[in-house]
C-alpha cells in the first residue's frame, strides 16, 4: 500500500467514529472531556457551535453517532454520547456572554426562511452574526417547527426548547410566526437575496382506502396531526382502547402520549417484524415500559364500525420472507383475521413532504414524486435564489440532519449572496497538537476504564403517565455523567506515527493491549489485512500505512479498528516514533462559531 | 498517567488448541527502559507458548538476575516463576527439575548473569543436560547495574561513555556446542520471525536447548561504535537459513532445492530454507566451521546453528523416578528401616 496521506483532514476525522458518523461533525470527545473536567458551560458551547440545540439533541437525537461509537466495538456498548450532552445543557451556566454578536450594521442582505424549524433556525444561527437580515416565516405561533409540535413534552420540556429556540432568535432575527406562506412567488417577489426553504415533511400518511375508513372518521386521526393537536392543546383526551398503526418513531410517540391522555389498552400494531421496525430500540423499550404491547406482523384489512361509531380494526396475519437479494415481502399466515377493539386508531405510517404553495413556474424541478431537485452537497435547487434544507429538502429525516444541512446550506447562501461559487467550499478547521506532557504523562486521560454503560434514571412511571409534561428520562447526575464521560476512548487523540524516527524494537506492537501494529513487508491492503497482529475484519476501518523503514525494508501498519488511544504505543517508544496528539475537526460553517476555536 | 495498560482485548482474538487467547500468556506490564530488546523477547516467548497451547500452569519459569531477569515478571503471568539469586538460576532450575520432570522449565538469563557470575553454573547445567530451554538476553552489558561491559562484549566495541574494549567476547553459542549442549541456536530480539520458531523448536527438545539473543540495550549501548546496537547488528546480521516451525500432523508444505527439514523428538519439525554454504545442523563439525567462518568476516550468525534431535536428558542418564517427587506418597519416598536394610545388606 501506499503511504497513508495523514495531511488529508479527512483521515484522522474518520478515526473519530462518533464525530465522523454525526451528521453535524460535532466534536464529541472534546465536550466529553469538558464534561469530565465539570466544564459543563464550555461543552455545550462546543455542542452549541456543532449542532444548534444541545439541550434538545441530547434527549431526542437519533444519536447516529452511538451505533458507530468505538467502545461498542471492544465492549458490550458504546458510550452514552447523547445523554452526556444532556450533562452539558443540564449543568451549564449563563452562555448569554458566549452567543456570537450582531453587528450592529448589517450587510445589507435580505434572507428569508420558510419554515422555523431546526433547519431554518441554523440557516438563521449560521448567517446573523454575518450581518445578513434574517426573515423567519412559520404558520406555527412559535419557532421550533416539528421539535415543538411533534416531540412530546414528556421526552423534551418546552422550557428546554423555548430556550434554545430564542437563543438563535433573539440574534435579531424578524419574526413571522403564525404566518402561512401560501405563495413562494411572493417571497421571491419581496426582493429576497436569497430564500431558504425548511417547511419539513408536514403530512402524515393516511389509510385513505381501507375500507371503514370514512365511517370511522371522527375516531381515525393522523398521527403526526394528532400530536400537534396534542402539542399546541387543542386535544386533551382520547378514549381508552387505542390502536396506533405503524413502527417508527412517531407511532412510539403516538401510543405513550395516548397513555397519558386516558388510553388504557393502547396497542401498537406494525405490519413489519418488530426486528425491523424503524422505531430506534429505546423508544421501543420505552413503549413497552408504559405496558404498550407491540403486536407485529399484523396487515390492517379494514376498520369496523357499527352505528357510525369505530369498534376496531381487523388484521391479517403475515409473516417475512426474503428473496435472494434479501427483499422483503410480507405473506399472509393463512390463519384467520384478528379483529382488535379500538375507540380511537392513531395512524402513524409516515410523512410525506408536500410544496403546494411553490408555483411550477419559479425554474425549480420537481421529480415525478413532487420533490424539489436539490443539490445534495450545496443545498440549492434549480432555481439560483433558492435553498432547501432539512426535511423539506431530500425527505424525513430528524433534527441533527436538519440542523447539518440548514450549515451546509448557509454556507452556500453565504456564498452566494458574495457572487462566490457554490462549489469552492471552504475547508474545515482542523489542528493536530501533541499531549505530552512528560513521562507517563499525558494532558488526556488516557486509562481506560472498565465501566459498562450507565443507565439513565427515569421518572416514577406513575407520576409520569399521569401528566403529559413530566419528563420521564432524569438525566445522569453529574456524578454518573463524569463515569460514563471516563467511558470515552478519546478518539481525536491519534496515534501520529514518523518513521524516521522508528528504530525497529517491536515494543509498540507488544504492547499494544489491541494488537492494532504490526511491522511487516508491505502489499496490497487486501493482502496486508490477512497478516496483521490480529484479525482485521472491518473494511471500513483504515488501516495507517507508513513509508518503508529504513532498517528492514519492512512497514508499520496500524488497524484503526479498535485502538484504545491508551497512549501505551507512544509510552513505550524509546525514539517517540509514536505520538499522540489531539485533532481538531471543525466542519465548515458560514459563521466562525462561538469564538472559542 | 498512562502506564495502566487496558483489560480490553482484540474482540476477534484467536483461540489456541486449549481454548486460551494471547491475554492468557501475558505478564504484568514492562517496567524495562522503553524499546529495550529485552521486552521484544519476552512477546516472543509469550506467542511461542501460545502458539504451542502449552498449558501455562505446566512452565516454571527461571531467571537470577538482571534487566532480562527480571523479564519474566513481564510474560506468562499464569506461569510458575523462580527469581534466584545473580548467576543460580541454574542450580535452582537442576533442582526443580529433579524435583518435577513433568513442568517445562523456561530459564532467563543474562550475559551478565550468565557469561560473568554465573558462568561456573552455566556450564554444568550444559553438561548435566537439564531438559530446558536456557535463554540468555545478550545486550553486552549490565543492564541493570547501568551498562558496564559484560563478557559478552566485543573487543572494541565502545561503550555509551567512550570507553572501547579491550577483552575477547566469550562466545556463548560456541561454548555451549563445546559443552555438548544439542539444541543451539542465535537469535535477534528485533527478528521475531526467527526468533518465534527457534524458541517452539527448543521447547520441543527433550534436552538443554540454548539460546542466545542479541538484545539491544537502548539505554547504555545503543551507541555508535557499540556492536550490540540496533544498527550494528541490524547490519551484520547473517542467518543460517530461514526458521519454520511445523507442528506435528502438520503438512510440510513446498519443499525448496535449498532445503533442509528436521523432525524433532515429538514428531513437528523444522523447516529450514535457504541454507547457508557448506553448514549442516546436524553436523557439529560443519556448525563450528560456519561460526568460526561468521566470526572472521565479522557476521554475526543467527538462527539454528545445532541440533541432536534425540539426546538423553539429565533424567534419563540419572534412570530417575518417572513421577514427580510431589506426586509420590510418604511410603515410597521414605520405604521405612526395612527397605534401608535391604539396601545396606546389598551393597556389603
Ligand atoms: C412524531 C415525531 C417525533 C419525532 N421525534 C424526533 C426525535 O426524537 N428526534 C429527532 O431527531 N427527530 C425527530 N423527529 C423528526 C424531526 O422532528 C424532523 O426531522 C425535524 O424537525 C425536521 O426539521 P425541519 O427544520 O426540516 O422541519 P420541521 O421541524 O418539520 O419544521 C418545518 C416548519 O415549517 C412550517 N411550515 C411548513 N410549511 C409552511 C408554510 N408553507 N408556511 C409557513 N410555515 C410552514 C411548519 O409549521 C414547521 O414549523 C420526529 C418527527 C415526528 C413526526
Ligand atoms: C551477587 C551479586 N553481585 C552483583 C550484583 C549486581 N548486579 C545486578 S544485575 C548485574 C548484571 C546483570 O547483567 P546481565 O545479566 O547482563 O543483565 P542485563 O541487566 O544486562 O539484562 C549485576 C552485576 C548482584 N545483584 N548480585
Ligand atoms: S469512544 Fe468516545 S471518541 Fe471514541 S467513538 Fe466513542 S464517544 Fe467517540
Ligand atoms: S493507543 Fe497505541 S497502544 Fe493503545 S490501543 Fe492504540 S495503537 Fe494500541
Ligand atoms: S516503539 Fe517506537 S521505535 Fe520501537 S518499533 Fe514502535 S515505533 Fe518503532
Ligand atoms: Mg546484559
Amino acid at each position: 500500500m501506499e503511504p497513508t496521506n495523514v495531511h488529508d483532514p479527512e483521515y484522522y476525522h474518520k478515526v473519530v467514529d462518533c464525530q465522523y458518523a454525526c451528521p453535524a461533525h460535532t466534536p464529541v470527545p472534546e465536550y466529553i472531556r469538558l464534561i469530565a473536567a465539570e466544564k459543563y458551560t464550555e461543552a455545550y458551547m462546543v455542542n452549541w457551535e456543532s449542532n444548534v440545540f444541545p439541550g434538545v439533541l441530547g434527549r431526542t437525537c437519533d444519536r447516529p453517532c452511538e451505533p458507530a461509537c468505538r467502545r461498542g466495538r471492544v465492549d458490550e456498548e458504546p458510550v452514552a454520547i447523547c445523554r452526556l450532552k444532556r450533562v452539558a445543557a443540564d449543568n451549564k451556566g449563563d452562555i448569554t456572554h458566549l452567543l456570537p454578536k450582531i453587528p450592529t450594521k448589517g450587510n445589507g442582505k435580505r434572507i428569508a426562511l420558510i419554515g422555523g424549524g431546526p433547519a431554518s433556525l441554523t440557516v438563521a444561527r449560521d448567517l446573523a452574526p454575518l450581518g445578513y437580515e434574517i426573515h423567519v416565516f412559520d404558520e406555527q405561533i412559535k419557532g421550533g417547527g416539528m421539535m415543538r409540535s411533534q416531540i412530546p413534552s414528556f421526552r423534551l420540556p418546552e422550557s428546554v426548547l423555548d430556550e434554545e429556540v430564542n437563543n438563535i432568535l433573539n440574534l435579531g432575527i424578524h419574526q413571522h410566526f403564525k404566518t402561512y406562506v401560501s405563495s413562494l412567488k411572493s417571497v421571491l417577489d419581496d426582493g429576497y437575496d436569497a430564500v431558504f426553504i425548511g417547511t419539513g415533511a408536514p403530512r402524515g400518511r393516511d389509510l385513505s382506502n381501507l375500507p371503514g375508513r370514512a365511517e370511522g372518521q371522527a375516531n381515525i386521526h393522523v398521527g403526526i396531526e394528532w400530536l400537534a393537536s396534542v402539542a399546541f392543546e387543542h386535544t386533551k383526551q382520547i378514549g381508552k382502547k387505542v390502536i396506533v398503526l405503524g413502527g417508527g418513531n412517531t407511532a412510539m410517540d403516538c401510543c405513550r402520549t395516548s397513555r397519558r391522555l386516558g388510553g388504557e389498552e393502547v396497542k401498537v400494531v406494525v405490519r413489519s417484524p418488530f426486528s425491523e421496525m424503524r422505531a430506534s430500540p429505546w423508544e421501543k423499550e420505552d413503549a413497552q415500559h408504559e405496558d404498550i404491547p407491540i403486536l407485529d406482523n399484523h396487515v390492517p384489512v379494514s376498520f369496523v364500525s357499527e352505528n357510525g361509531k369505530l369498534k376496531g380494526m381487523t388484521f391479517e396475519k403475515v409473516h417475512a420472507v426474503y428473496d435472494e437479494k434479501g427483499k422483503r415481502s410480507l405473506v399472509p399466515t393463512g390463519e384467520p383475521h384478528v379483529f382488535i377493539e379500538a375507540d380511537d386508531v392513531l395512524v402513524a405510517i409516515g410523512q410525506e413532504n408536500y410544496f403546494p404553495w411553490i408555483e411550477r413556474d419559479l425554474g425549480i424541478e420537481f421529480d415525478k414524486w413532487e420533490m424539489p431537485s436539490v443539490n445534495s452537497l450545496t443545498f440549492q435547487s434549480t432555481n439560483e435564489k433558492v435553498f432547501f434544507g432539512g426535511d423539506a429538502a431530500l425527505g424525513p429525516k430528524n433534527v441533527i440532519t436538519a440542523v447539518a444541512q440548514g450549515h451546509s446550506a448557509a454556507v452556500s447562501i453565504d456564498l452566494y449572496c458574495q457572487g462566490k461559487s457554490l462549489d469552492v467550499r471552504p475547508d474545515p478547521f482542523t489542528n493536530l497538537v501533541s499531549q505530552k506532557m512528560g513521562i507517563h504523562e499525558w494532558s488526556y486521560d488516557s486509562i481506560v476504564t472498565n465501566d459498562d454503560r450507565f443507565v439513565v434514571p427515569q421518572a416514577e412511571k406513575a407520576l409520569t403517565l399521569k401528566d403529559r409534561k413530566k419528563e420521564v428520562e432524569l438525566g445522569f447526575d453529574k456524578l454518573v455523567g463524569f463515569k460514563e464521560a471516563e467511558r470515552c476512548l478519546n478518539c481525536d487523540i491519534q496515534t501520529v506515527f514518523t518513521e524516521n524516527r522508528c528504530i525497529e524494537c517491536d515494543a509498540c506492537m507488544d504492547v499494544c493491549p489491541t494488537d492494532c501494529i504490526t511491522f511487516t513487508t508491505n502489499g496490497t491492503e487486501e493482502d496486508l489485512r490477512t497478516r496483521l497482529m490480529a484479525p482485521s475484519l472491518r473494511l471500513d476501518q483504515d488501516l495507517l500505512v507508513s513509508d518503508t523503514l529504513a532498517a528492514t525494508g519492512r512497514v508499520m501498519v496500524k488497524d484503526e479498528d479498535v485502538c484504545l488511544h491508551c497512549g501505551l504505543c507512544a509510552e513505550r517508544c524509546p525514539t517517540s516514533a509514536w505520538d499522540m496528539q489531539k485533532f481538531f475537526y471543525n466542519t465548515t460553517k458560514a459563521h466562525h462559531g462561538c469564538g472559542q476555536h | 498517567m498512562t502506564y495502566i495498560r487496558p483489560t480490553f482485548r482484540h474482540p476477534d482474538l484467536p483461540k489456541n488448541k486449549i481454548n486460551f487467547t494471547k491475554k492468557d500468556y501475558e505478564g504484568a506490564l514492562s517496567t524495562l527502559c522503553a524499546g529495550c530488546g529485552h521486552d521484544s523477547i519476552s512477546g516472543a516467548i509469550a506467542q511461542a507458548c501460545f502458539e504451542l497451547s502449552v498449558e501455562p500452569h505446566r512452565i516454571a519459569k527461571l531467571s537470577g538476575i538482571g534487566c532480562s531477569s527480571k523479564t519474566p515478571a513481564y510474560f506468562l503471568g499464569n506461569s510458575h516463576g523462580f527469581n534466584s539469586v545473580h548467576g543460580r538460576m541454574p542450580s535452582v532450575a537442576t533442582g526443580a527439575y529433579l524435583a518435577n520432570r513433568d513442568l517445562l522449565y523456561f530459564g532467563v538469563s543474562g550475559d551478565g548473569d550468565s557469561a560473568s557470575i554465573g558462568m561456573g553454573q552455566f556450564v554444568h547445567a550444559i553438561r548435566r543436560n537439564l531438559n530446558m530451554v536456557y535463554l540468555v538476553m545478550n545486550n553486552g552489558c549490565y543492564g541493570l547495574t547501568k551498562g558496564q561491559d559484560s563478557a559478552t562484549a566485543d573487543n572494541g566495541s565502545k561503550s555509551k561513555a567512550g570507553s572501547v574494549n579491550q577483552f575477547n567476547a566469550i562466545d556463548l553459542v560456541g561454548l555451549s556446542m563445546e559443552l555438548g549442549a544439542t539444541f543451539v541456536a542465535r537469535s535477534f530480539s528485533g527478528d521475531k520471525a526467527q526468533l518465534i520458531p527457534l524458541i517452539k523448536a527448543a521447547i520441543k527438545h527433550p534436552g538443554f536447548a540454548f539460546i542466545d539473543v542479541i538484545s539491544p540495550c537502548v539505554t547504555f549501548n545503543n551507541n555508535v561504535g557499540s556492536t550490540k546496537s540496533y544498527d550494528y547488528v541490524r547490519e551484520h546480521i547473517e542467518a543460517t537459513s530461514t526458521v519454520d516451525f511445523v507442528p506435528i500432523m502438520e503438512e510440510i508444505t513446498a519443499n525448496y532445492e535449498d532445503s533442509k527439514e528436521i523432525t524433532l523428538h515429538d514428531g513437528s519439525a523444522l523447516q529450514l530454507q535457504k541454507l547457508h554454504q557448506g553448514w549442516n545442523p546436524e553436523d557439529k563439525l560443519s556448525a563450528m566451521i560456519a561460526l568460526q567462518n561468521a566470526k572472521e568476516k565479522g557476521e554475526i550468525l543467527t538462527g539454528l546453528v545445532y541440533i541432536e534431535p534425540n539426546t538423553n536428558a539429565l533424567h534419563d542418564v540419572l534412570q530417575t523416578a518417572k513421577t514427580p517427587l510431589n506426586i509420590l506418597n510418604e511410603d515410597v519416598l521414605c520405604p521405612g528401616i526395612d527397605a534401608l536394610e535391604a539396601l545396606n545388606e546389598s551393597l556389603r
